[in-house]
């Protein structure tokens, strides 16, 4: 695609969002991103549905399975105008951009059939059972157990998974469990397909320091994932869970910075308003917030680069550190800004989402892999330093 | 915009990397120090033999034609091996000058020396630790039959000693505006003086002029110049700086990570130690920011986009912070040995503090990036 091509297919998704984003949608607008993920379900809903009908879900996916095929750069270009123009947080982001791809590259015919459609309609929406209380950043030694029923060859799942994003918004769970006895670590795991809506799952809010509640516990007992609902095959679990990993990396990152963008315009708008920004250190660090954010631009750009520059590659293990503390210390210069009148609620609204922003983004530097985790990474596996030496597998 | 290197660029990254690791090693440079930084036998190699002081200029002027993109590449390589050559100042400071500032019938023949005859050359800077290098000038010229008298005196010209070409900018004394006078350095010899500085591989020396005769033909710019025309090819001058200091972080972080790996404590790597590797780890993060931007600045350049000036701003903000924590770390984590002569942190260290407020400090440079958001501003 050429760049005028690029040029107009910005236009034509800037000109849905913009006759669509609006009426009965219009509450919508720049809602529902991290802090406010819970916000206006059943009208987000129907917002992906809206989506949907407009052709604008899972537009990566292959034709074959209903996407439009669309190339890195128009991708790219999408989730930049959604943002852009403040479309609300993706309820369907989960089974669009991890668990879709997954089963694409290695879901069965029959899993296919079922699953695609209603990912993609806005019918169905997902969550990830990964984390649990003892494999956080120690993923692998996951404790769930998943038994195999003698009779039905259904899998049944006894355990806990906790931090699960939207559980309680959401239809079905994709969880990886143990599956073979006595092993441990990355071997021995299942990654299986589970409706939330059974007798053997309870969902469980965790109350966040914001006081929202997006996350939550998730237990099984003899939670029941029909035979049929096994990914890969049984112990290839983990392999499964890292590939749906890999999927998504780069192609949501330029909107995820739009949304940044917006939040620095927003911070600056009130420092300028407030007077805030007449402080020569509140000047320095807004400065600083833009260099942050256009080095990160540029940092996405190289990642999703087509030609392999091996010293991208290499950079690239920080970019979640780097947006992750950028992201926290913008959290913080918002509250600054506001000063002491941050402190209580207000009636602006503004103020209100900074807020949500200072608490939220203290857990940007947690999940998805800790920055100390992050750094680990960097050194073992692009610095090529020794290993850190592991304890005994709990 | 897209950030891929082609085969090409690649290839010449590469190139530029296994030359300079076989020619600008520790001891070379070393031993340069001792010549006031300058290893005449490698600027010959890269100038005349290799030819990259021609990366951006003209094909029709005998360069290769390509752009602030392809010259940030080859001065991170020569940044990495602080590599005792006047690289930056021909490449960044000079010749972007010739190119925007000459009459055409200077430019071409002032570039094709450049680009083939191994010319190194460089820029009497009236006030290179301001964001603007060019606020105030100092340096006159005065009519003189068919020539000039130029008079002034410049603190510090960076790589004088060793260029063959210096360009001087000056106020003219018969009616308003300034004139860009380029200089033989037979002609200025007697009145230079190289300077004790704390970089020995990026050396600089002070010129003073006392009614120095030139001709008339050395006057090389069309005319009108002002202060402001020097506004755009300062610009690469800021870049390629910025490159230079990326580039060694990067070449302190390796010489680190070799030390590292190679020392043993309580009995094991002191590289297997997490509060060693962590901090490597954040030097890595920091450097890949500061590249990103360089690299997505340089872009910019190439493509005339007005955000270029301010993100040329932001790079080297971050270049220079990023240099400074890897020498400072480098030293921290040699330990003993990194305060001593003989191992290398040092020399990193002296490049860090000695380009850290060049065109402009920090402050300076975040203040005016801060001035330019419209929603701070509006």
């Amino acid at each position: 695609m050429s760049g005028k091509e690029l040029t107009a297919f910005r236009a034509e998704v800037a000109d849905w969002m913009k006759s669509n984003l609006s009426g009965r949608f219009a509450p919508l607008l720049d809602r529902g991103h991290a802090g406010d993920g819970g916000a206006l379900p059943d009208l987000r809903k129907d917002w992906e549905r809206e989506l949907a009908t407009g052709g604008w879900t899972c537009p990566g996916w292959p034709s074959e399975h209903g996407g439009r095929g669309l190339s890195i750069a128009e991708q790219v270009a999408f989730q930049e105008e959604y943002s852009r123009a403040g479309g609300p947080g993706r309820l369907g982001h989960i089974g669009e951009g991890l668990l879709g791809p997954t089963l694409i590259a290695f879901g069965t015919e029959e899993q296919k059939q079922r699953f695609l459609p209603p990912i993609r309609e806005g019918r169905e929406f997902w969550c990830q059972g990964y984390s649990e209380p003892d494999a956080g950043s120690d993923l692998a030694n996951i404790k769930t157990r998943a038994r195999r029923d003698p009779e039905t060859g259904d899998w049944l799942v006894t355990g806990q998974k906790v931090w699960t994003s939207l559980a309680h918004l959401s239809d079905w769970i994709f969880v990886v469990a143990r599956c073979e006895e006595g092993s441990v670590g990355p071997y021995g795991l299942i990654f299986l397909l589970m409706p939330l809506d059974q007798d053997g799952i309870e969902i469980h809010p965790i109350r966040q320091i914001g006081g929202g509640s997006e996350f939550n516990s998730v237990f099984f007992d003899n939670a029941r994932a029909s035979a049929d609902c096994v990914v890969g095959q049984p112990g290839e679990g983990w392999k499964i869970a890292m590939a749906l990993l890999s999927f998504e990396r780069g192609i949501s990152t330029l909107g995820q910075q739009m949304g940044f963008a917006r939040e620095l315009d927003l911070i600056a708008t009130l420092a300028r308003e407030n007077g805030a920004a007449a402080n020569p250190m509140i000047r320095d660090r807004l400065a600083r917030a833009w260099v942050g954010l256009r080095a990160m631009r540029y940092m996405a750009l190289r990642m999703l680069a087509q030609n392999a520059d091996p010293q991208a590659k290499l950079e690239s293990l920080g970019y979640k550190y780097q947006w992750s503390h950028w992201h926290r210390d913008l959290g913080k210069l918002g509250m600054d800004v506001l000063g002491f009148a941050g402190v209580a609620a207000s009636d602006d609204p503004r103020a209100e989402k900074l807020r949500q922003l200072f608490f939220f983004t203290r857990a940007d530097t947690v999940y998805g892999g800790t920055s100390e985790i992050q750094l680990n990474i960097i050194a073992e596996r692009g610095l090529g330093m020794p290993k850190e030496p592991r304890g005994e597998a709990g | 915009m897209d950030l891929s290197l082609s085969e090409d660029q690649l290839f010449m990254r590469d190139e530029a990397k296994r030359f300079l690791a076989e020619r600008a090693t520790s001891e070379a440079v070393r031993a340069s120090i001792a010549a006031r930084g300058h290893d005449p036998a490698l600027w010959k190699a890269l100038s005349s033999e290799l030819g990259w002081c021609g990366i951006a200029i003209p094909e029709n002027a005998g360069g290769l034609g390509l752009g602030a993109f392809e010259m940030v590449l080859l001065l991170e390589e020569t940044g990495r091996r602080l590599a005792p050559v006047p690289f930056w100042a021909t490449v960044s400071l000079c010749t972007p000058m010739i190119n925007s500032v000459a009459a055409d019938e200077s430019r071409l023949a002032l570039l094709s020396r450049v680009a083939s005859d191994g010319v190194a050359a460089t820029v009497a800077l009236p006030r290179p630790a301001a964001l603007d290098p060019f606020e105030t000038i100092e340096f006159t010229a005065c009519p003189d039959g068919d020539g000039w008298k130029l008079s002034g005196f410049c603190p510090a010209v960076f790589n004088l000693m060793a260029a063959d070409l210096v360009l001087v900018p000056a106020k003219l004394k018969d009616k308003p505006g300034l004139g860009l006078f380029a200089i033989e350095p037979a002609a200025i010899a007697a009145t230079t003086a190289p300077l004790d500085a704390i970089d020995s591989t990026m050396p600089i020396a002070s010129l003073r002029l006392s009614d120095v005769t030139v001709s008339g033909a050395s006057r090389i710019d069309a005319g009108d110049l002002q202060a402001s025309s020097f506004v755009a090819p300062i610009q690469w001058a800021r870049l390629g700086l910025a490159a230079e200091q990326i580039g060694a972080a990067s070449g302190c972080l390796e010489l680190t990570l070799n030390y590292l790996a190679e020392r043993i404590q309580f009995g094991r790597s002191i590289a297997s130690f997490q509060a060693v590797k962590h901090r490597c780890a954040e030097l890595l993060i920091r450097t890949g920011e500061a590249r990103s931007l360089l690299y997505g600045a340089a872009a910019s350049l190439d493509a005339d986009d007005n955000e270029a000036a301010r993100e040329i701003d932001g790079a080297s903000v971050l270049a220079a912070e990023a240099l400074w924590r890897a020498a400072e770390e480098a030293i921290q984590l040699h330990g003993g040995v990194g305060n001593t002569w003989e191992y290398d942190p040092h020399l990193y260290l002296r490049r860090a503090q000695a380009t850290a407020d060049l065109f402009g400090s920090t402050e300076e440079k975040l203040a005016r990036i801060a001035d330019s958001l419209r929603e701070v501003a509006a």
